[in-house]
């Protein structure tokens, strides 16, 4: 064995180990390539989700039949959902940048089980192709929802088996991602890197891995379950046979409400070593975030119901499941004072990392917000199932996991390729983005208001102009999708090369060379007293 | 670039971690059971008549003699790891393999079990049970086949690390200073061992 100093002149990039090309990559079990392969997986994905997306505000642009029938459009956001939700946002940040940036982070050489690691990324794959037969041969694709509902998700003549059997398979994948990370975190940690030193995206993947952990299973076992009902016809929620499809409903948002959480946490993270970085300040209220992230890791297994209010639950039920669903906005809360407080009196450095933090601050705000008029219960009954949800969801879920992933990616780029992007074509991606995002969504909450279903591709004439907004949108939103991709593919060849810390960070993954050697750190690195993630003057 | 050099990852082999690992591996186990016992509970509050004549169908012998042939399996698994740690490897492939026939014991009687079930025609979705069987019952025998049939799936699995555990003390990489693959083995087969523990009761014994 030789000793990293050896290879100083390859990085993870460029080095050759055993196996040459393609194969170097695809067998390699090196965490920042598999991050890298998440990374590409996880945006052949988006686009594909997205594609689904503009497919189906294309539709909404006029009532009426525009491009597809009502069975086309059930399938399209069926799909659209499971992609997006199953193989983008759930393991989105967690397997990129966590894999990418967390063993550097907490200064070790690689994740606890490397040979696992890369499993989870053959389990992701396995799962996107069972779900793409879903989609592409058989009797049709899915149109259950991507919440495959009982019991339709089991009367459906659309080919769901593989579907599910897909989600089964990626849901492993995200526990095996989980159960690394916990370890990692425990185990690798470098001298000197005390709990209450390691920086705020580990400490937020550290409360996902144990919802990925503690939650996955239950969707596991309860998606097994409408698969023997479809073959066998096990009774356990057919109401023909005395099962109860409600208690579908419980057991799936068991799982799928902590998911939401996998979702954001790790967002939360990037964006709080965002902020200190460009505000060149320690981060206000380290512990508190600290305290949140568990916080909300805690309880967000216990407000599940709120999916169910006009399912039929009883009224103490739906008391409890209210005012814990207002408990659990409140830790949220907290982290964005801590966010808006370490900018108070900093020395802010404006970057295209910035401007997606701050969007992601207000977009989350409005996305949370709404959410407080579905988890009431007078207001819900009225908007439940209707275009506000639509908005609320994509607010919270795409403008907090999304901002959030756009925001670490434009963060870490110069670590992870060696080369800096061009910052004025950035910043146009970043504009044009958002201003597409907030046309596409901001209609929706005022067509919900306004009674306007979810889930239909038709709608009535009064609708017409909010819908047109929200199309024109989409379109926008695209645009600044295609020229932020654009500007970073050719900047990952042809960029000017990235220093060793562009932003003046503090942590460690900003103490080895971009792109990092093959094993991090030539020499294991140790904390001292004075040493921290957020150590500014 | 240069890159002509070998660069050889470091051997991550930590006791503790695979230790670590495994138990949380656990935790996901039992949440995956943990959920159909949920399912168990809601479906006998509401069907107690129709759960206590379904439980009478059951053979209790073959479900007694099953618990015991477990019980006597986790004590040899158990025993195996023991006698790796005093050194006594061929001890301890001894003891894995004898676990390993008793786990295909196990499988032997289920497998005479649920042919019993199917001769009478009960299974999922069969005439007899649509036909002459009350909503609880058809719900009792449904968990029963998912319930039992996931854990002899996991039978199937432990016995499947077995034969790695045992492939590793023959070619000596699992070994004193390297216990973890049977140490894991061992906690898997406990795991398993302890759902049976509490399958047993309640298909076979609450009345």
């Amino acid at each position: 064995m030789q000793t990293s100093s050896a290879v100083n002149g390859a990085n993870y990039l460029t080095y050759q180990g055993k196996f040459k090309g393609l194969l170097g990559w695809i067998l390699s079990t090196d965490h920042k390539r598999i991050g890298l392969l998440y990374l590409y997986s996880i945006a052949a994905m988006f686009t594909t989700g997205l594609l689904l997306g503009l497919a189906m505000k294309f539709e909404l642009l006029a009532p009426g039949k525009t491009i597809m029938e009502a069975q086309t459009y059930n399938a399209t956001f069926t799909v659209h959902g499971v992609i997006m939700i199953f193989m983008v946002v759930v393991p989105g940040l967690p397997a990129v940048f966590g894999n990418l940036m967390m063993p550097i982070m907490i200064g070790a050489k690689d994740v606890a089980f490397p040979k696992l690691n890369l499993l989870s990324w053959y389990l992701y794959v396995a799962g996107v192709i069972l779900v793409l037969t879903a989609l592409l041969a058989g009797p049709g694709s899915p149109d259950t929802g991507w919440t495959f509902y009982a019991p339709y998700s089991f009367k459906t003549g659309t080919n769901l088996l593989p579907a599910i059997f897909g989600a089964f398979v990626l849901g492993f994948s995200s526990i095996l991602t989980g159960l690394n990370f916990l370890v990692t975190i425990h185990r690798l940690r470098c001298p000197g890197m005390k709990w209450t030193k390691l920086p705020l995206f580990v400490w937020t993947l550290y409360g996902t891995a144990w919802i990925q952990l503690l939650a996955t299973p239950v969707v596991g076992i309860t998606l097994v379950l409408v698969a023997l009902e479809r073959i066998f016809g096990v009774g356990i929620f057919d109401p023909a046979l005395g099962g109860d499809p409600i208690l579908y409903q419980h057991l799936f948002w068991i799982y799928s409400h902590p998911a939401v959480y996998i979702m954001i946490l790790p967002a939360m993270g990037a964006i709080s070593e965002i902020i200190p970085t460009f505000a060149q300040k320690h981060i206000f209220g380290y512990k508190a975030i600290i305290a949140s992230t568990m916080a909300i890791a805690f309880v967000g297994y216990l407000v599940w119901g709120h999916h169910m209010f006009t399912a039929g639950m009883s009224g103490t039920a739906q008391y409890y499941f209210s005012l814990l669903t207002f408990i659990v906005a409140i830790p949220s809360a907290i982290k964005v004072f801590n966010w808006i407080s370490t900018l108070y009196k900093g020395a802010i450095n404006i970057q295209t990392p910035f401007y997606w933090a701050i969007s992601f601050i207000f977009v989350f705000m409005v996305g949370g917000l709404s959410g407080l008029v579905l988890g009431a219960l007078a207001t819900d009954v009225h908007v439940h199932d209707t275009a506000f949800v639509v908005g609320h969801f994509h607010y919270i879920v795409f403008g907090g996991t999304g901002f959030g992933f756009f925001a670490a990616m434009h963060y870490w780029f110069p670590k992870i390729y060696g080369r800096m992007y061009d910052k004025a074509w950035a910043n146009i991606g970043w504009l044009v983005f958002t201003i597409g995002f907030l046309a596409l969504y901001t209609p929706m909450f005022y067509l919900g208001i306004m009674g306007m279903p979810r889930r239909y591709y038709d709608y009535l004439e009064e609708f017409h102009g909010g819908n047109i907004l929200s199309t024109f949108g989409s379109w926008v939103l695209a645009t600044g999708f295609v020229i932020i991709v654009a500007n970073l593919i050719r900047s990952a060849r042809k960029g000017e090369p990235a220093e060793m810390n562009p932003w003046h960070s503090k942590t460690l993954e900003w103490t080895v060379s971009s792109p990092p050697p093959v094993l991090n750190f030539d020499k294991e690195p140790v904390l001292g007293e004075d040493d921290g993630p957020y150590n500014y003057k | 670039m240069e890159h002509a050099h070998h660069v050889e990852h470091p051997d991550m082999y930590d006791e503790e971690s695979s230790k670590i690992g495994m138990w949380l591996f656990i935790f996901t186990e039992l949440l995956l059971f943990g959920a159909l016992f949920v399912v168990y509970a809601v479906y006998r509050y509401m069907n107690p008549d129709a759960f206590h004549l379904a439980a009478e169908e059951l053979n209790r012998t073959i479900g007694t003699v099953n618990t015991l042939i477990l019980l006597i399996s986790s004590m040899t698994i158990a025993m195996s790891t023991t006698a790796l740690r005093k050194g006594h490897r061929k001890t301890a492939i001894t003891l894995v393999v004898v676990t390993f026939l008793i786990g295909l014991a196990f499988l032997v009687n289920k497998y005479f079990e649920w042919g019993v079930k199917f001769s009478h025609g009960i299974w999922p979705g069969s005439e007899h049970m649509l036909n002459e069987m009350s909503q609880g019952e058809i719900l009792f025998f449904g968990l029963y086949f998912v319930m039992t049939g996931l854990h002899a799936l996991h039978i199937v699995i432990g016995m499947g690390i077995m034969v790695f555990a045992i492939r590793g003390l023959a070619n000596g990489k699992v070994k004193v200073e390297r216990p973890s693959l049977l140490d894991n083995c061992g906690l898997y087969w406990h795991l398993v061992d302890l759902i049976w523990i509490f399958l047993f009761p309640l298909f076979y014994l609450i009345h």
